[in-house]
């Protein structure tokens, strides 16, 4: 019994690696009432050791939530930060406090805005590859979350 | 006694808008007037050597300022800078585009070259010292400040945008972030005068 399930599951594992791996696929976390949609970050030149992190969040809860960190595999080193042009200043700020996830409302972490940043990163993962992470919420918990490595030039302006 | 409260609130809102619009009136007439690039640079170079803005005289050039540990406004800027210059193609043969870091604690000239390759060839990357940087930045009015991150470490605060410089060694335009590509060509095409 216990063979045949195995082979049951080597079967099945190829098909669930192509699954995970298809790109543009809308991947959809359900950390409590916490829904998070494609998470994604992006390819950059090799030497940069940051790359930040983005998504979808969505409370479908009806108490407001708050993102309190984020874990990554590709490096040890992850803050929770906004990134804000005051004129034409970039201004990087380290959210210590988190992000708040207002009951019923979706917070998109983008480009030019809110992120997940990944700093001391020792390889950038290749563009089409993914990576794994962990995020906290304050009532939600915790869960992981697939990030997909998109093109340079993803979320640009055109 | 409520109304009067209210008019004295209105009067000082009022007063508050002029007087932060005439200051920012200010600080964008002092952006352009006050770019003083009269005493040049003289700056190491990832492509060896050193460049003196001196010998840039009669050739048009870009500058960004930056740095490598940077996540999104500087690859960005790079990338699509890059990519102007593939699209101009020999027509900007003689063009060069310099990215200048702000943080040359971190960025040797050997990785700023390493990440300068990442981009078109007439991309250069120049790392003043510490002691070169704060009269560089103010000469271009370039804003850049170390902000400490809870890990130890830290990002850089900058100023964001691309600095097209003419011929005669003046300021001939600015590309903003985020600019739509068509606006950068235009720019560019412009200072090239084609």
């Amino acid at each position: 019994m216990s063979g045949m399930r195995t082979l049951l599951l080597a079967a099945t594992l190829p098909l669930a690696a192509f699954l995970a791996a298809a790109p543009g696929e809308a991947h959809e976390t359900k950390i409590g009432q916490i829904v998070i949609e494609h998470a994604w970050s992006k390819a950059s030149p090799m030497v940069a050791k940051a790359a930040a992190g983005y998504m979808k969040i969505t409370n479908t809860g009806t108490e407001d939530d708050r993102l309190l960190s984020a874990t990554a595999t590709i490096t040890g080193n992850v803050q929770l930060h906004d990134m804000k042009m005051e004129g034409e200043v970039m201004k990087m700020v380290e959210l210590t406090d988190g992000i708040v996830i207002p009951a019923g409302q979706t917070v998109e972490l983008k480009p030019k805005s809110l992120h997940v940043m990944f700093q001391d990163i020792e390889s950038i993962p290749v563009e089409g590859s993914y990576f794994n992470g962990t995020l906290v919420f304050e009532k939600a918990g915790s869960g992981q979350v697939e990030y997909e490595m998109m093109a340079p030039n993803a979320g640009m302006t055109p | 006694m409520r109304r009067l409260h209210l008019a004295v609130l209105g009067a000082a809102a009022v007063l508050a808008a002029a007087l932060s619009y005439l200051l920012v009136l200010r600080a964008q007439d002092g952006a352009t007037s006050l770019f003083d690039l009269r005493d040049g640079f003289h700056l190491a170079s990832s492509k060896g050597g050193e460049v003196d803005s001196r010998d840039l005289a009669g050739k048009p050039y870009a500058v960004f300022f930056g740095y490598t540990h940077c996540p999104e406004v500087c690859p960005t800027t790079l990338y699509e800078m890059s990519n102007a210059l593939t699209k101009l193609g020999g027509a900007a043969k003689d063009f060069r585009v310099f990215f200048i870091t702000v943080d040359p604690e971190r960025d040797t000239v050997e990785k700023m070259a390493e990440y300068i390759a990442n981009f078109d060839p007439r991309m250069e990357a120049l790392v003043p010292t510490p002691e070169q940087l704060p009269k560089l930045a103010s000469d271009f009015r370039v804003y850049y400040a170390k902000v400490p991150t809870s890990d130890g470490g830290y990002v850089m605060d900058h100023t964001a945008t691309v600095f097209l410089i003419n011929a005669d060694g003046q300021l001939g335009g600015t590309i903003s972030f985020g600019e739509a590509a068509e606006m950068r060509e235009a720019k560019l095409k412009k200072l090239l005068g084609l």
